[in-house]
């Protein structure tokens, strides 16, 4: 019920929203229909902690309390986003930048988005989850290209090729996985591509062909993780699209597509053993973590700095599940829920502070503090939660991180040092003068909206400070689902 | 009937062959009637192997891939390239007879890779494996030696392509659902495609990507 809930609202939504998104009142709409899904993810959350998983519709969708903690978050963002994005978006019709035909474009696509990528969560069939990944890449391309500049129409055109390529690379793993599991289950009753049922026989999957196809699942879902080297369009797409867009598309479009490597990784490693799926997983995510990291010193403009940010934190987590054992899975997981909630919390302020300076030049941003005190705390308390500070979150999943690396790979911990000291240096010597500095920026026309951003930060401080039992016991039930 | 893996195989050499063509092509509207072709090529070996294996939601995936690849999809592009007026594509990156070389390495390469298993593989169409590999590599080339945007996303439809005879060749097809939700998505992105390649010409004035290298590091 809560399911059916979760995954036919941002679908009513987008109904809604495509026919009244024109209207005055579209933005609180929007939040309204963000909310309720909320409402319903939350729900659904309670049921799956009381009475554990949920197998329906011919099970063909399934709840554990791994995909059921990344529902409650995508609905807790979304809602979020939609709130941040009432005030933004206004001030960006204001500006001259957007019309309502633009904005009735923007509220339909925020909300098939949505719908996508809880399909991609929910559902226990391999092939339909690739389905909806594609279809949250093709909602977000006219995401990108809202204000049809040249910049963003070429921001969404790098972003439609790249991941296409890379997602046609994930359907060709789907049918290798598809083609290894119809020697087990057989072709009758479509049960050869359920999650539940393959993972049930993954033992006796041809360990060949699982290994060719998680070469292939892995270069395609990480492709739209944005790992390197095929992290091109990351930066791109999150500095020319809407901030909105940027905030969902960093928080919550990444996390959804490492749950498909997981999901993929989990039934490959009952065929073929832990060794290469692990391996290959920490060496993308170092590589990841260290290039864009050194990347980070040459970016000029504020929304590639935390793109190229966001490449580095899923470097981060994506070295952390090939960690594996019980305390990496927990500290990725802890990862993944602080990185998506500060990092679009960043994105909020950085939004607003680029609409108050008339430029996304970080040169041209200076003395927030001043005129914006609330912008200005918000981009700094937000840039030391990301950068490890205790006594954020990010501290804690980060630190785990690290000893289990010390602990289990020794030689793999100067890289992750050396990652983290230079994205420390680099994000901080930029976001100071952007603070503090001499005082430039225009009165925003509108108030902005900075609850979304200090609840956010709220939460990241308070998983690093004190963590509910409950929700430790959550993500250790699902820390043991991946193994 | 006897005849069965020997027509098959022609079917399959066919559409490796196309794939070389559409390589050495340069006119985009000869570009899609090769796609068409490679379509009605697909459209023949499902029907071959829906009737040689008695599986018969094979047939609505043939249908669906006649309509869609061999009708659909081509008549739209065609109408766009004359609404751009983007009929020629004259230059390629690398010349086209060291392309045609490159190709010839992938398709090596494809067969090597997908040797050990097409060995496992219990279907008649087997050996289509390799094949299939080599078409989706191929478009993958087109893609990447093409600086206009329609032949580039011509070279993502005829890797769409290879991947569907993939899953037809090695696994008799792909549960309905998910066959029906990855031909919405490819017609959904065709669409929004055409919507881009006007705003791209408003913008530009030209489909040429080499105008759209502003986003770099430097």
């Amino acid at each position: 019920m809560q399911l059916l809930a979760v995954l036919t609202l941002p679908v009513l939504g987008f109904l809604l929203l495509a026919l009244f998104g024109a209207k005055r009142n579209a933005p609180e709409l929007n939040c309204t229909i963000s909310f309720a899904t909320l409402i319903a993810a939350s729900l659904l959350a309670v049921r799956v902690a009381r009475h554990g998983s949920i197998l329906v519709f011919h099970d063909q969708f399934f709840v554990d309390s791994f995909n059921v903690f990344l529902v409650a978050l995508t609905a807790f963002v979304g809602f979020t986003t939609a709130l941040f994005s009432r005030p933004y978006m206004r001030i960006e019709e204001l500006h001259g930048r957007l019309t309502p035909r633009r904005l009735r474009l923007y509220h339909a696509m925020y909300q098939l988005f949505m719908a996508a990528m809880f399909l991609a969560l929910l559902t226990n069939n391999m092939g339909l989850l690739w389905v909806a990944m594609e279809a949250a890449t093709l909602s977000t391309v006219l995401l990108v290209s809202l204000y049809r500049t040249r910049a963003s129409l070429e921001a969404a055109w790098k972003y439609f090729i790249l991941c296409g390529v890379g997602i046609a690379q994930a359907l060709f793993g789907t049918i290798l996985l598809y083609f290894a599991a119809e020697k087990t289950l057989g072709h009758e009753g479509m049960t050869a591509l359920l999650w539940t049922h393959l993972n049930a026989v993954k033992g006796q999957l041809e360990p060949r062909v699982l290994g060719l196809a998680f070469v292939f699942l892995l270069v395609g879902y990480g492709t739209k993780v944005g790992l390197a080297p095929l992290h091109n369009w990351l930066p791109d797409a999150h500095a020319e699209g809407p901030t909105p867009v940027s905030a969902v598309l960093s928080g919550l479009l990444l996390n959804v597509a490492l749950y498909a490597v997981i999901r993929c990784k989990v039934l490959v490693e009952g065929s073929i053993g832990v060794a290469l799926p692990s391996r290959m997983l920490m060496g993308f995510g170092l590589l990841s973590a260290v290039l864009a990291a050194f990347f980070l010193w040459r970016q000029k403009d504020i929304k590639r700095l935390f793109g190229y940010s966001s490449i580095e934190h899923m470097g981060i987590i994506t070295f952390a599940f090939g960690l594996g054992g019980p305390i990496a899975n927990f500290a990725g997981l802890l990862h993944m829920t602080v990185h998506s909630l500060t990092k679009s919390s960043i994105f909020f302020t950085a939004g607003h502070a680029t609409q108050s300076s008339g430029t996304q030049q970080m040169d041209g941003i200076r003395g927030l503090i001043d005129t914006h005190p609330a912008i200005g705390w918000g981009l700094m308390l937000g840039s030391l939660a990301i950068l490890g500070m205790p006594p954020f979150g990010v501290f804690a999943s980060e630190f785990l991180i690290l000893t289990t690396a010390m602990r289990e790979h020794p030689a793999t911990t100067p890289f992750l040092l050396i990652a983290l000291a230079v994205a420390f240096a680099a994000i901080f010597s930029r976001v100071q003068p952007m603070v503090f500095g001499d005082s430039e920026s225009q009165p925003l026309p509108r108030s902005p909206a900075m609850l979304p951003v200090f609840v956010h930060l709220a939460l990241v401080l308070m998983l690093g400070v004190y963590m509910p039992p409950a929700l430790a016991d959550w993500y250790r039930a699902a820390a043991r689902l991946i193994g | 009937m006897p005849y069965t893996v020997p027509i098959l195989n022609l079917l399959a050499a066919c559409l490796l062959l196309i794939s070389f063509a559409m390589l050495s092509r340069r006119r985009t509207q000869r570009l899609v009637n090769l796609f068409a072709w490679q379509g009605a090529i697909l459209f023949l070996s499902t029907c071959l192997v829906a009737h040689s294996s008695g599986l018969h939601e094979l047939y609505y995936s043939a249908a669906l891939t006649l309509l869609l690849k061999v009708i659909a999809l081509p008549l739209i592009l065609h109408r766009l390239i004359n609404r751009l007026g983007a009929q020629w594509d004259s230059e390629t990156v690398v010349n086209i007879p060291l392309t045609m070389l490159a190709g010839l390495v992938l398709v090596i390469f494809a067969f090597g890779l997908a040797q050990p298993i097409s060995m496992m593989a219990t279907t008649i169409t087997r050996n289509m494996l390799g094949i299939a590999l080599a078409v989706i590599l191929l478009s993958f080339l087109m893609m990447i030696t093409r600086r206009k945007a329609v032949t580039q996303v011509i070279g993502f439809l005829a890797m769409e392509n290879g991947l569907f005879f993939a899953a037809t060749s090695a696994t008799y097809g792909m549960p309905m659902v998910v066959e029906l939700g990855i031909a919405l998505d490819v017609l959904v992105g065709v669409f929004i495609l055409g919507l881009f390649f006007f705003q791209i010409r408003e913008q530009f004035e030209s489909l040429d990507l080499r105008n759209m290298e502003n986003l770099k590091e430097d």
